[in-house]
């Protein structure tokens, strides 16, 4: 073979693909796994899978802004004495203080209250800032229990009770000792700078038996004035909504593998659990076998970017929905203004997710006072706002099309499936065709 | 004094009953009858209170706890004083699973055996048993003191943070990163202290063992991976 003879390109390989081979060498260099933020980044079924139909001869729209279309969630009408209502149906999910700045906190809080909806505390406790600025606010209940009182118990909206996370079911949580400062380990009643891993397990229950002691417990300490979320990481769909209502929940969160978190092994978040997209339908036909669909108010996350995704959440039967990463976004973060900090730290706007690092230039994901101070409480909560009432406007816009006068008038009925994978795990037709693959005749 | 039959009243209409109490009520002992081994007996107390249970109790009794000084003449089942904050609770049988789990401060006194994860993720409470515990007991324990003078099971103290252990008796097998440490004159201090608040003036701060954290596994390392 001569030099001059004609060579083939270099081949990337398909399995063996650069991120892949980088992470082999990341890994030997190393010898621990990988952890980051963020959700389950490959291409996954999802929302972007369905389509509405929209109105034709057969269906009436609504006018786009003249006729009515409510988007009120009322959630906890099951037990509680107090339910929960909001205005949208988009709520804030659960991010603890400690992944968070106690200033992200706060725009969260006012974000939310600005559009009507609810916060949510996460594993580390309530603070200040949030109780503060958040008329509605959720409070977790985790294995961890750090922070867990009375006091704060009784301070809150509604009491959320975390069985699993989207992004890692069957997982603790982590915070890497960059971010245990003195005042989250004080909150959380560890020593400073740690690196804390919280238990997978709730500490004095164990199955749904026990859990519906546990519910009955919560009630009894708030006077069953508040309502009980279960969030769930998903997996088991519905098996664990039908477990989680006979346990007596008000709600159910539903949180698939795309939801983000701020500190979880990459394997874990790429291969542990369901999509969102394949969680909803399941849970829904619990909640109607047992007929508590609506009565028990389902909620799911997990990539929810906008309203179409909400719009589609919503017709497949759930309540509300909830968002994590979107709202970060929102508040700033991997914003493009930042692209030269984020380079230093070998990566770019938009690919950002070492959220367990604690050295975000946009001082969200941080307890790095300096960093932390780079966010305007009141400017970042007025963006979230704005966001959400996007969110909302367009959740409206394709109700309207579809002729509901309420969003949760959205039904299966109008969707169809862009992909057969889709249509299987949707249970919507395969556009153009009336085929449900695997539904029989 | 108010008595409370749970044979004729709800724990529901017991529990509203003790939350409507102020911090300066007069209505300071009270004696609950028939407790059936009822769940969720006494729990969200936030006031001083006295209060006297004649009988077992089910889950979870005393939870969350603040302020109240609550004796159980008889067995309690799993989660007693769970996350209590304050006051103390003192069962006078055995206790179930859980016992103390994830309390931040006040007394637990069991005066019988408490079975497995006893001060399981505890965050400041102060326990003190007179029998043996079970497997896994201060599990993940932050803060705070488990005094055992029986037996302890399997895995005691494994991941511990800060918390510390006293036992007098055996310990089947220690957990990850939990270690025996030399006791300081403020251990002992401590120690006698407790002894003396469950009325064991008698028993000998020297007979006792401590155990507590390694603090090995405070940061990820490689060399530790088997441990994680
Ligand atoms: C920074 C961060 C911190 C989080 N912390 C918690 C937490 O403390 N508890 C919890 O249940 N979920 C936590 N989550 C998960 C969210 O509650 C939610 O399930 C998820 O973000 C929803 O998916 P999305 O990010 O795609 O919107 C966290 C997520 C992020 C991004």
């Amino acid at each position: 073979m001569s030099a001059n003879s004609p060579r083939t390109t270099p081949r990337v390989s398909a399995t063996f693909d650069p991120y892949t081979i980088s992470e082999i060498q990341r890994a030997a260099a190393t010898g621990i796994y990988d952890i980051r933020g963020g959700g389950s980044k490959r291409r996954l079924p999802h929302f972007d899978d369905l389509l509405f139909l929209g109105a034709s001869m057969s269906r009436y729209p609504l006018e786009g802004y003249r006729e009515k279309c409510g988007t009120n969630v009322v959630l906890g009408s099951r037990f509680a004495k107090k339910p929960i209502e909001l205005k949208i149906p988009v709520t804030i999910a659960g991010m603890s203080f400690g992944s968070l700045s106690g200033a992200a906190k706060e725009a969260l809080g006012r974000g939310a209250t600005l559009a009507g909806t609810s916060t949510t505390t996460g594993d580390g406790g309530m603070t200040e800032e949030e109780r503060g600025h958040s008329q509605t606010l959720i409070y977790q209940y985790l294995p961890s229990r750090y922070g867990m009182n009375p006091d704060d118990l009784r301070r809150a909206d509604a009491i959320e009770i975390v069985i699993g996370q989207g992004a890692k079911p069957g997982g603790g949580g982590m915070l890497l000792g960059q971010k245990i400062s003195e005042r989250v380990g004080k909150m959380r009643t560890l020593p400073a700078g740690i690196d804390q891993r919280s238990a997978s397990r709730h500490p004095d229950w164990t199955g749904p038996d026990d859990l519906e002691i546990k519910i009955e417990e919560l009630r009894e300490i708030t006077d069953w004035e508040k309502p009980i979320y279960v969030k769930i990481g998903a997996s088991r769909p519905y098996y664990d909504t039908a477990l989680a209502v006979k346990a007596g929940a008000d709600v159910i969160v539903i949180d698939g593998m795309q939801g983000g978190t701020a500190a979880t092994q990459e394997v874990f978040i790429e291969h542990v659990g369901i999509p969102t997209l394949a969680a909803i339908r399941p849970a829904v036909e619990a909640l109607q076998e047992l007929g508590m669909h609506r009565k028990v108010q389902l909620i799911v996350s997990g990539g929810i970017r906008n309203g179409a995704d909400i719009a589609k959440a919503l017709a497949l039967g759930a309540d509300a929905v909830a968002i994590g990463t979107a709202a970060l976004i929102a508040l700033g973060d991997n914003s493009p203004t930042l692209e030269k900090e984020y380079e230093a730290l070998g990566t770019h706007a938009g690919a950002y997710d070492d959220w367990h690092e604690g050295r975000d230039p946009a001082g969200i994901t941080t307890q790095d006072p300096e960093l932390a101070r780079r966010l305007d409480p009141m400017l970042a909560g007025r963006r979230l706002a704005n966001y959400l009432s996007v969110l909302t406007l367009e959740t409206q816009t394709i109700a309207r099309a579809c002729g509901k006068s309420h969003i949760h008038n959205l039904e299966p009925e109008d969707l169809v499936a862009l992909t057969v994978e889709a249509a299987a795990i949707a249970r919507v037709p395969l556009v153009g065709t009336d085929w449900i693959p695997g539904q029989r005749y | 004094m108010p008595v409370c039959d749970l044979a004729v009243s709800s724990v529901r209409e017991l529990n509203q009953a003790l939350h409507r109490l102020s911090p300066d009520t007069n209505e300071t002992a009270w004696e609950i009858d028939n407790p059936q081994g009822k769940h969720a007996i006494g729990v969200g107390i936030n006031v001083p209170v006295e209060i006297d249970i004649k009988g077992h109790v089910g889950y979870y009794c005393a939870g969350m706890n603040k302020h109240a000084s609550v004796r159980i003449h008889g067995n309690a089942g799993t989660g007693v004083a769970e996350n209590m904050m304050s006051g103390t609770v003192h069962v006078m049988g055995d206790a179930s699973q859980s016992a103390g789990a994830t309390g931040c401060g006040g007394l637990l006194i069991i005066d019988g055996d408490a079975s497995a994860r006893c001060g399981i993720s505890m965050k400041g409470i102060d326990i003190l048993v007179k029998g043996s515990i079970g497997s896994m007991s201060a599990f993940m324990a932050q803060a705070g003191n488990l005094v055992v003078l029986g037996n302890a099971g399997e895995a005691l103290g494994d991941s511990i943070y800060e918390a510390t252990i006293f036992v007098r008796g055996q310990v089947k097998s220690l957990g990850a990163d939990c270690i025996e440490k030399p006791m300081t004159d403020e251990d002992r201090e401590r120690l006698a202290g407790l002894l003396g608040r469950a009325g064991l003036d008698d028993a000998k701060v020297d007979d006792f063992r401590m155990y507590g954290s390694a603090r090995e596994l405070y940061h990820f390392h490689v060399d530790n991976a088997a441990s994680y």
